[in-house]
């Protein structure tokens, strides 16, 4: 356990944005190997690899792929999700800043596997500098000759946290309002153009390269039993040195913060750590000895989600940390669905109303309430993601919630270190509408 | 038949379904229009690519990263999520007010600068994050900001 590369692997010494160097240290040597495979051995290989997405569901990779629909006419896609947006990650960015290529091998070879020509990389809009990279790569290897028959095609997205949503993606890269579609039909079977799609994570199809090498018992040795491999770990907020750390899976998460991440930061104490990105329930500091890995966490009543950690020291408070969390769900709901809409918009109201010191005791019961008609409820689990880290809070620090009403308003007297915060939905700024000639 | 209209047709003939360029299409003629959509501009994209105006207006509106308004030559944008705000991008967000002396989503008087607090930028181990015309700027500080607003004036 502990720090180990293989995603990353080389990108401390060399350029491994330039294909020669790629080349040199081994890169695109899985591609004919697993293009000599039929895509049943393929796909059989990937699933006994047991690869658990790293997009946030973790779902197995290799069972995705066994449920595209590969007899079917119409052309099979493969889609990569590089629309990296919640709130704490930032690995893909790092994968398609540093590793463009292994990405890329990873595309081929899954293409390879689901008999599909045609692979799309859906990079957040936002990511510039990383698009300008990975289209640089991407343009090298096919001049290279590696491509063969498959075409990859890097497609930028505008500005939209559901577009991390895999139907909302589809529907964003069939050129429409990026909204989640209802399923079924699953993508394997209707996804791209109503076409069988297969939808991985930028860091799951970037660990396809190393299974075909180190074949499922080799990569069977890095991580644990139930999530092998390893996974790249965004760690951010109050600890000294926040970044990316690739470590095997089941590493503790106490070694994360306290070795890696040089612990907390200032010598402040550890109040909290929201261990997937901003959509999962958080942990007190005394649930920090849990091994990083899916099924550990899922033990303790969180989730995996997208490997990126949020430590919060005593100085934050709770109710502002859910009233800035819940504005950025609101603001990215998409309207499709009613809970979620008029959900997100009614915890703000609650929690703004908490934090101010107007509520009473039972306006914190209602906000159980809200959440509890919220979760579940919706096309797809934006919603519940709004949902999961508020839920918790009143769960583990609801006396403080109960403080700002027998206070009259928030405790930490504006000491808080969130207090103020700004959010994009206070801004009064949404375009007077385009008038739309007749 | 516009240049513009000619740059998206070639864009479109790339994709299995012309309707996939709608996106790259709006960005090329925000690009060209001053860093904003027009009216005028849903119709040149729906003509180029066979849809009304209407849908790229609906569209368009959906994406942060569209502006249905006039923008300024240059934006700044700080990220105000929680791995930001954990560690100061109030402060920062303050400094841009008093050195831009605008709030958050107002753009400077002489049309130079539009400055905005946006969510996650994906950037939350180098906090706080500015984007500034879409590069990110880390581990931005208050005492960063005037020399941040320079450089943009100067650029």
């Amino acid at each position: 356990m502990g720090l180990k590369t293989m995603l990353l692997a080389g990108a401390d010494e060399r350029d491994l944005t330039k294909l020669g160097e790629y080349q040199a240290i081994g890169g695109y040597e899985q591609v004919p190997k697993a293009r000599a495979m039929s895509s049943d051995d393929l796909i059989a290989l990937l699933q006994a690899a047991n690869l658990r997405g790293r997009g946030g569901a973790g779902f197995p990779m290799g069972r995705k792929a066994s449920l595209i629909d590969r007899k079917s006419p119409k052309p099979k896609y493969l889609v990569v999700n590089a629309d990296e947006s919640e709130p704490g990650a930032f690995k893909d960015r790092q994968v398609m800043a540093q590793v463009p290529h292994r990405l890329i091998e990873g595309c081929l070879i899954t293409a390879h596997a689901i008999e599909s020509q045609d692979v799309f990389i859906y990079i957040r809009g936002e990511y510039l500098t990383e698009y300008e990279v990975l289209q640089r790569a991407v343009d090298e290897a096919r001049a290279a000759g590696i491509f063969g028959d498959i075409e990859v095609t890097v497609y930028r997205g505008a500005g939209a946290y559901i577009c991390g949503e895999e139907t909302a993606l589809l529907d964003s890269l069939e050129g429409r309002r990026g909204q989640p579609r209802p399923r079924p039909p699953f993508p394997p079977i209707q996804g791209l153009y109503a076409a069988p799609t297969q939808i991985n994570n930028v860091c799951t199809i970037a660990t396809v390269p190393a299974i075909i090498e180190l074949g499922p018992d080799g990569f069977a040795n890095v991580g644990t039993p139930g999530s092998p491999g390893t996974v790249i770990f965004s760690i951010s907020g109050n600890v000294e040195k926040p970044g990316n750390y690739e470590l095997e899976l089941g590493t503790s998460m106490r070694e994360l913060i306290y070795t890696h991440a040089g612990g907390i930061a200032g010598g402040h104490q550890l109040k909290a750590v929201i261990p997937g990105g901003s959509s999962v329930p958080a942990l007190s500091a005394q649930q920090i000895d849990v091994p990083l890995d899916y099924d550990s966490l899922g033990a303790i009543g969180t989730f995996f989600g997208a490997a990126s950690l949020i430590v919060v020291d005593e100085r934050c408070c709770m109710v502002q940390l859910a009233l800035r969390s819940t504005k950025f769900y609101m603001h990215e709901s998409c309207g499709k669905c009613t809970p979620c809409r008029e959900g997100t918009r009614w915890m703000v109201q609650l929690l703004e109303k908490i934090e101010a010191g107007d509520a009473e005791l039972s306006d914190v019961d209602l906000l159980r309430n809200v959440c509890s008609r919220i979760l579940g409820k919706s096309l797809c689990a934006l919603g519940d993601f709004a949902v999961y880290p508020v839920s918790s809070y009143l769960e583990k620090w609801g006396e403080e919630f109960v403080a700002h009403v027998e206070h009259g308003g928030c405790p930490y007297g504006g000491e808080s270190s969130l207090e103020r915060i700004f959010a994009p939905s206070d801004q009064h700024t949404h375009s007077p509408v385009a008038q739309v000639p007749a | 038949m516009s240049s513009l209209t000619a740059e998206i047709r070639e864009i479109a003939a790339r994709y299995p379904d012309s309707r996939t360029a709608i996106l790259p299409a709006l960005r090329l003629a925000q690009e060209q229009n001053g860093g904003w959509l027009t009216s005028e501009s849903f119709v040149q994209v729906g003509e180029a690519l066979g849809l009304t105006p209407a849908y790229c207006q609906a569209v368009a509106s959906f994406y942060d990263m569209f502006h249905l308004a006039p923008v300024g030559r240059h934006t700044v944008e700080v990220c105000t999520n929680l791995s930001c705000a954990l560690v100061g991008a109030q402060q920062v967000v303050e400094a841009f007010e008093t050195e831009l002396g605008v709030a958050p989503g107002e753009t400077t008087e002489d049309g130079e600068i539009t400055f905005r607090a946006v969510e996650c930028l994906g950037g939350c181990g180098y906090a706080t994050v500015v984007a500034v015309d879409n590069r990110y700027r880390h581990f931005v500080k208050p005492e960063d900001v005037p020399a941040i607003v320079e450089d943009v004036r100067g650029a």
